[in-house]
């Protein structure tokens, strides 16, 4: 427990809002998230994932509440917060026209890397991820699963604290998705803590701890067992077609 | 590792892996990579080989009725000028007519039967010239060729009738283009259109690239930083227009003998404010763009009167004065002054001040509103 005292949390989120125009996209959230642990964050689509995720990551700016990432500010640290997070989202953020290797180059470079640390650290990423014999393939042609597992190795490139996850496997074949998660765990079990969003089911029953968001607002929070208890649910599926149902009719 | 040690790490990596990238990714573009090689060469050929504003070899056809040395020898003079290939004698107004009609002929010279006749009984003889004007521009070389291919054979009957010296000649010396060929004046236009594109069309696109493709979004979460990005992001394309500008002065010497007077590092130096006044509207347009083909159509959007109302091709003195007031706002027209003034009159700062002075003004304005702009789309 003195470790826990010493090391903040790996995101403290304290009433964060935000808005867009008229639209209230996150409202008044509040959320911890311990090192270390796998965070699935839950919910329909609009109902604020996303946008949490981003403001998290300094891409938008909250309207207002704070956050800190690994024990700094997302809005007046934001600068030292983003050598400290990867982010990987839906859209992989890979250059089409850089192969494999010039992608991880990229990123890796961009995160500081440099010289033999450099060298030594993508050729380590390449072996863990299997992409030696693609090198130096154009990331444009290859399938969705080997894309994802390269913008995996970008955005992990600089071992970050604290990784962000957006909807990171969708469209992507049930192989690759568990061999992504099999990825994931690698990195958990080094300490890397880990905010996943999906809208896949199986997926946010293998994370430790699930947050389920319904139009901005935190609406169930714990584990997979704690979750189906406090819904009276079988799956975590029945819970969140319940809530869904909820939700519009809320909004009806 | 403390966060200051990392702060001072930062400063030296941040802008050199996007250079590398940019570099690599514009080599295997093969669009950008013709464009940014082949359109030098082919602007060179259209706009140097192309467009000649000075009309010359029109043809004629000649209805000699007074059939005399007289009208001979103002057939001879009209032929001289340059500006009129004799191509046939016709024997009827109606041949004219036919001929102007087809496209075959542009000019006719009429010569009526008493030609000769006024001329020895000391009245004042007449010649018709006739003139396809329908295209303005190209009729006026034939107006005025034909006009002072008269008053020389005048000046000249004048002086042989009456033993008289000619009591004036104007001698005109065409100063900086004394061949007065349309190439010299456009050449290094065509730097300026080059840059413009470059600067404008493919940096606008290149941008709006790695935001439809999420890239962008990737780069704003690390800790490369926006200055370093936008940089990493410009400056590859201004090394491209400097090479490109470079490729043009020496194409332009070697295939038009377009003479290069002025101190070639202070043309270097003034293309600083066109350059980034030009990325500041393509950085704009990246801003408003949605996709790479709307940032395309508001670049030749932009092109657009950057051609026709800089004084690139047409002479902005003869434009109405809304079009000229447009053209006072283009960054191009104070770029083709300064190309103008150093390549073919070979002036200094001194002489170029004014034009440099306000675009660098449109530079720093452009540059402050599409940064403020770009900052607030990366947010």
């Amino acid at each position: 427990m003195t470790t826990a005292a010493a090391i903040p949390p790996a995101v403290v989120i304290e009433k964060l809002r935000k808005t867009f125009g008229a639209l209230v996209a996150v409202d008044g959230l509040d959320l911890t998230i311990g090192r270390g642990e796998v965070f699935g964050l839950l919910g329909p689509n609009g109902s604020g994932k996303t946008t949490t995720i981003r403001m998290l990551c300094g891409l938008i700016t909250p309207t207002a509440g704070r956050a800190t990432v690994v024990g700094f500010d997302t809005s007046t640290q934001s600068e030292i917060v983003r050598t400290k997070i990867g982010y990987m989202s839906q859209r992989y953020g890979l250059y089409d026209d850089l192969t494999v290797y010039e992608n991880l180059r990229f990123y890796a470079t961009v995160y500081g890397l440099r010289g033999n640390a450099r060298t030594d650290r993508l050729e380590k990423h390449m072996t863990e991820i299997g992409l030696t014999s693609r090198r130096d393939q154009l990331a444009g042609t290859l399938s969705g699963g080997w894309k994802q597992r390269l913008a995996l190795a970008c955005a992990t490139a600089h071992e970050p604290e604290m990784l962000f996850l957006d909807e990171p496997t969708a469209g992507v074949d049930p192989a690759a998705r568990r061999a992504f998660w099999k990825s994931i765990y690698e990195l958990s079990a080094r300490g890397t803590t880990i905010l996943v969003t999906t809208h896949y089911m199986d997926e946010a029953e293998r994370c430790q701890r699930l947050a389920f968001l319904s139009r901005g607002h935190l609406i169930g929070l714990g584990t997979v067992q704690e979750i189906l208890e406090q819904f009276h649910k079988p799956t975590i599926e029945d819970v969140f077609i319940e809530l869904q149902a909820r939700d519009e009719g809320a909004a009806a | 590792m403390s966060a200051f040690s990392f702060g001072v790490r930062m400063r030296e990596w941040r802008f050199w892996p996007m250079l590398w990238k940019e570099f690599i990714q514009m080599r295997r573009d093969r669009i950008t990579f013709a464009m940014i090689l082949l359109l030098p060469a082919i602007q060179l050929a259209l706009f140097g080989y192309a467009i000649q504003t000075d009309v010359r070899h029109l043809k004629t056809v000649v209805l000699d009725e007074s059939r005399t040395p007289e009208s001979r020898a103002l057939v001879t003079v009209i032929a001289n000028t340059g500006n009129f290939d004799v191509i046939a004698q016709v024997s009827n107004r109606d041949a004219i007519r036919e001929g102007i009609e087809s496209g075959e002929v542009t000019a006719a010279l009429v010569i009526p039967p008493d030609y000769a006749r006024d001329i020895v009984r000391g009245r004042t003889a007449t010649a018709q010239m006739i003139v396809d004007a329908a295209d303005p521009q190209s009729s006026a070389a034939a107006i005025s060729g034909a006009q002072l291919a008269a008053q020389a054979r005048s000046t000249q009957l004048l002086g042989e009738r009456f033993r008289l010296v000619v009591p004036i000649e104007m001698r005109v010396r065409p100063w900086y283009n004394p061949s007065q060929r349309s190439a010299t004046f456009i050449v290094p236009g065509v730097i300026g259109i080059l840059l413009t594109i470059t600067l404008t069309l493919i940096t606008s696109t290149a941008i709006v690239r790695e935001r439809e493709r999420g890239t962008l979004e990737q780069l704003i979460v690390t800790p490369i930083g926006k200055a370093s990005l936008m940089l990493g992001k410009l400056v590859p394309f201004v090394l491209v227009g400097y090479v490109q500008m470079t490729v043009v002065m020496v194409l332009g010497k070697l295939l038009f003998g377009i003479p290069i007077r002025g101190s070639l590092p202070l043309l270097y130096v003034l293309t600083v404010p066109f350059i980034v006044a030009s990325l500041g509207v393509g950085l704009l347009i990246s801003t408003v763009a949605r996709s790479q083909a709307q940032a395309m159509q508001l670049s030749f959007f932009f092109m657009l009167p950057n051609i026709l109302l800089s004084g690139y091709i047409f002479p902005r003195m003869a434009m109405p004065l809304p079009a000229q007031w447009i053209g006072l706002a283009l960054p191009l027209t104070y770029f083709l002054k300064v190309l103008r003034g150093v390549l073919l009159k070979g002036i200094g700062i001194d002489q170029l001040w004014r034009p440099t002075a306000s675009m660098t003004l449109i530079a720093v304005l452009l540059l402050v509103v599409s940064v403020r702009r770009f900052t607030k789309t990366i947010e």
